[in-house]
């Protein structure tokens, strides 16, 4: 059923925020006198999980749930102490509960050894504390509403309750066949309960007719449903809102529970004796077996845990993208229009009226306010992205035997959504990279009197119109002797050739370049910081290094606020104005011919302060007619792109630098070499944006590509 | 309109009728989106001689085809008389750069003749059908899946 379908990913989305919670309380857990409450919504956040994976039949990640569930509340009341140990077996189960989740949603199977691994080391736990919790042996109810009624057998009878109903209220509800006739569903109902809180339903047959009397318009189910305590009766009643008319419907408080952790108490009866629907008296089912502690918890459904995070974080809506993208489209046109109009406003000499300039600035201040607004509902915290590097962190430290700490600073900072996903990837390389290239091993750090445990720090910040992010260690600093060593052996540079400390660092950043004597389990399989700086080249950023011998490294990451905006320079090449990003341009000239040097025939360098930089004409690599003036009126453009190469850019004129809206080109057309995207200027022309690294690339011949190599390491 | 849209029974269909040097030419009306007027395009690098650039309509980035190189006439040198018939073919958006725009007319499919052999003009492969008009005009209907393939621009 397609209905099922979507509960089940609002299940996995539900997940998802729960499994922060809990690595977010694991962590809090670390700290010194952390708060009891802590622990309370790390508990909740795993049972529920469980209880949504139990409706789901998801046996693995129930079972496995369950043990840590049950660890939990050990250390709930104070049964296991927290120990450094424990923690890291808590967070270890934290992970591979993330991954259960993970392989129940994408269908795969379940990593069977590293599970099983895990629930023994629990199950130590929990026998050692000397509770028979263990006897508990967890039945998930599979609430299976796909499946066709069956007449013969009483389901909601047999379906056995892992809980026993709680003190909260018991609907009942008795659905007539006008709510049939008019497309309700009672399985939609009751999945809009379920998202109240978790609670126990269950069906009533009874008054289903023999087959000789049975009308197929006549409905004849009923079912009762026993809510958690603290969910709202108005709230249950908006459930109901639309069929309260057609559907025999009573809300009432539920017979007080009388649950004991302990001994074979008789479970209470939910009697439903005056009932308005045609159902008769039900009982709930006893629970297969004593219900443990962790059943005697507070309601502990999605909502409990949501409400625990509610006192820090402001009310949210999931508003679809490409809403928001199309706001965005609208916004740059409104810039466009507004542009237009003081065109024409000062073409029909009016500029100089005052109330005219008036409106048209308090328009352009709207539309700016308006952008940027937008622009604030795609950005999201980087927290969603330094979050998943504890784990990376852990991992790395886990592989190498390093002890570690990672440290986040300034993870409420913004940036545009389609980014923080593009993020992962390189600072998962770059973490892993600091703890197994830039921390020294214990002993030497002991040597050098640093403490045993190595920092990581990971922080972020908004500076000048960018989000800066930086990944620090306090290890050894870069050997910069060896990386020569090694970039020279590798032919990557000409030995012996003059490099400045900052230019050794950046051989780094060369690919091919991997600086580790042996391969480890983690990074030097020759995939390097290439790859973190070509993917964040392709955000539109730079990557910088800066490193103190002995005193540990800090790799800076400047990113662009949003990938919708570039800052880029507006060029003339022929009739055309086209815009280069701006992160590529290194300087601009006016050369001297002095400085212009032929090599054969139409192939030019830049000799600039002694380096040597091939010239590239763009009119030429574009196909614009060149205008009349000659080369010599020209400016060069001096652009560094990825692993260091350099090239001049001739162009006609340069005019303005400013932030452009980037707009797709591949959407109505294709890819255009040389281009990357294109942006709407103010008069409402499209104007191409340059990608300096594709025309780099495409430099006609091995010639041109031997030159700028020469060039770019001399 | 409204009465154009009642001709649209079976076998009949609704067609935008243009001019290029000369000669009339349509297309199918459910596939034109709005006619424009001509506004300088700002040229695409490396694309095909008949891809005149693209023009910015309401915020996207439309390229227009030159229909008078495209089917063998040579390049339109547009002036602000010439028309820019933005259609929509296979999710893309497209501007088709004709002379005029004639009318818009109910024809008859059943009076769709096939196109004659003729010597290989590179407009025959564009061209599915020709429609005798009363007037005695021949009207060409042009199928934009041949005049657009799939691949422009990514070729390029």
């Amino acid at each position: 059923m397609a209905d099922m379908d979507e509960f089940r990913d609002m299940f996995f989305v539900e997940c998802d925020e729960l499994l922060e919670v809990l690595a977010n309380g694991l962590r809090q857990m670390e700290q010194p006198g952390f708060d009891k409450e802590t622990v309370h919504a790390v508990f909740r956040a795993v049972h529920s999980v469980k209880g949504g994976a139990a409706a789901f039949g998801l046996t693995t990640l129930v079972t496995f749930a369950h043990r840590f569930e049950t660890v939990l509340d050990l250390v709930r009341s104070d049964k296991i102490e927290v120990t450094p140990l424990i923690m890291g077996l808590l967070h270890r189960c934290s992970d591979c509960l993330t991954d259960l989740v993970g392989t129940a949603r994408s269908g795969q199977d379940p990593d069977e050894v590293k599970v099983d691994g895990l629930m023994t080391e629990l199950d130590g736990l929990i026998d050692s504390d000397g509770e028979e919790d263990t006897a508990f042996e967890f039945t998930p109810i599979t609430l299976d509403f796909g499946a066709p009624l069956s007449f013969d057998a009483p389901l909601g009878l047999d379906m056995p309750t892992a809980e026993p109903a709680r003190a909260g209220l018991l609907v009942q509800m008795a659905p007539g066949f006008q709510l049939y006739r008019s497309g309700n569903d009672p399985m939609a109902l009751l999945a809009s309960l379920r998202k109240l809180g978790d609670c126990d339903v269950v069906m009533n047959d009874e008054s289903v007719a023999p087959l000789e009397d049975w009308s197929p318009e006549q409905p004849s189910l009923a079912w009762e449903i026993g809510m958690p305590e603290g969910i709202d009766e108005a709230a249950i009643m908006s459930v109901f809102e639309f069929v309260e008319d057609c559907c025999m419907l009573s809300i009432r408080p539920a017979p007080a529970p009388e649950i004991t952790p302990a001994e074979n108490e008789p479970e209470p009866e939910v009697a439903a004796q005056h009932d308005p629907a045609p159902a008769e008296a039900v009982q709930t089912p006893p629970p297969p077996t004593t219900p443990d502690e962790a059943s005697t918890a507070p309601a502990a459904g999605p909502r409990a845990a949501a409400q625990s995070d509610a006192g820090q974080a402001a009310p949210t809506i999931r508003v679809a993208l490409d809403r928001v993208d199309r706001l965005m489209n609208m916004i740059g046109e409104l810039v466009i229009k507004e542009a237009m109009l003081s065109q024409v406003i000062q073409t029909a000499g009016m500029h100089e009226q005052p109330d005219v300039i008036a409106g048209l600035d308090a328009i352009r201040q709207l539309a700016s306010d308006i952008q940027e607004s937008v622009m604030a509902i795609r950005a999201q915290p980087l927290k969603l992205v330094f979050q998943r590097m504890h784990r990376i962190l852990r991992e790395a430290a886990d592989a190498t035997g390093k002890p570690v700490r990672l440290i986040t600073i300034g993870e409420q900072t913004e940036v545009d959504k389609t980014m923080i996903e593009r993020l992962v990837e390189p600072l998962t390389h770059m973490i892993r990279n600091s703890v197994d290239h830039g921390l020294e091993d214990t002993v030497t750090r002991q040597r050098r009197g640093k403490p045993q445990e190595g920092t990581i720090t990971l922080s972020a910040a908004h500076r000048s119109g960018r989000v800066q992010i930086e990944v620090s260690d306090d290890g050894g600093g870069i050997n910069r002797a060896k990386v020569r060593q090694i970039a020279e052996d590798r032919g990557l540079v000409a030995p012996g050739a003059n490099l400045s400390p900052a230019e050794i660092d950046q051989l780094l950043f060369l690919p091919g370049f991997s600086s580790k004597d042996e391969v480890s389990a983690l990074s030097g399989r020759g995939v390097g910081l290439d790859v973190v700086r070509r993917e964040i080249m392709g955000l539109g950023g730079r990557v910088m290094i800066q490193s103190t011998e002995g005193e540990g490294t800090t790799f800076s990451i400047a990113l662009p606020l949003t990938l919708a905006v570039v800052e880029g320079m507006l060029i003339q090449l022929g009739d055309q104005t086209m815009v280069l990003p701006i992160t590529a341009v290194q300087e601009t000239l006016r050369p001297e011919s002095s400085m212009l040097h032929g090599v054969g025939h139409g192939s030019q360098l830049l000799s600039n302060r002694g380096e040597l930089i091939p010239i590239i004409d763009l009119c030429a690599s574009f196909g614009v007619t060149q205008p009349e003036g000659g080369p010599d009126s020209s400016v060069l453009i001096v652009v560094e792109t990825d692993s260091r190469k350099r090239a001049a850019f001739r162009v006609d004129a340069i005019f303005d630098q400013r932030q452009v809206v980037i707009k797709s080109l591949e959407q109505n057309y294709g890819r255009v070499p040389g281009v990357s995207a294109a942006t709407i200027l103010g008069d409402g022309k499209i104007a191409l944006i340059i990608d300096p690294e594709e025309i780099l690339l495409s430099m006609s011949n091995d010639q041109g590509r031997r030159m700028a190599a020469m060039a770019s390491n001399g | 309109m409204l009465q154009s849209i009642s001709h649209n029974s079976v076998g009949k269909s609704d067609v935008v009728a243009f001019k290029l040097a000369d000669q009339d030419f349509c297309i199918d009306i459910g596939l034109v989106r709005e006619i424009r007027g001509w506004t300088p395009t700002t040229m695409l690098p490396h694309a095909p001689d008949y891809v005149k650039g693209v023009i910015n309509l309401r915020g996207s980035v439309v390229t227009v085809v030159d229909l008078s190189a495209r089917l063998g006439f040579g390049a339109a040198t547009p002036s602000h008389r010439h028309v820019v018939i933005i259609a929509m073919h296979a999710g893309r958006i497209v501007g088709l750069l004709a002379d005029l725009v004639s009318d818009i007319l109910p024809i008859n499919e059943d009076h769709i003749q096939a196109v004659p052999d003729i010597a290989s003009n590179p407009a025959r492969e564009f061209i599915v059908g020709m429609i005798t008009l009363e007037d005695g005009r021949i009207l060409r209907k042009i199928d934009l899946a041949q005049l657009l393939p799939a691949a422009h621009g990514v070729e390029a």
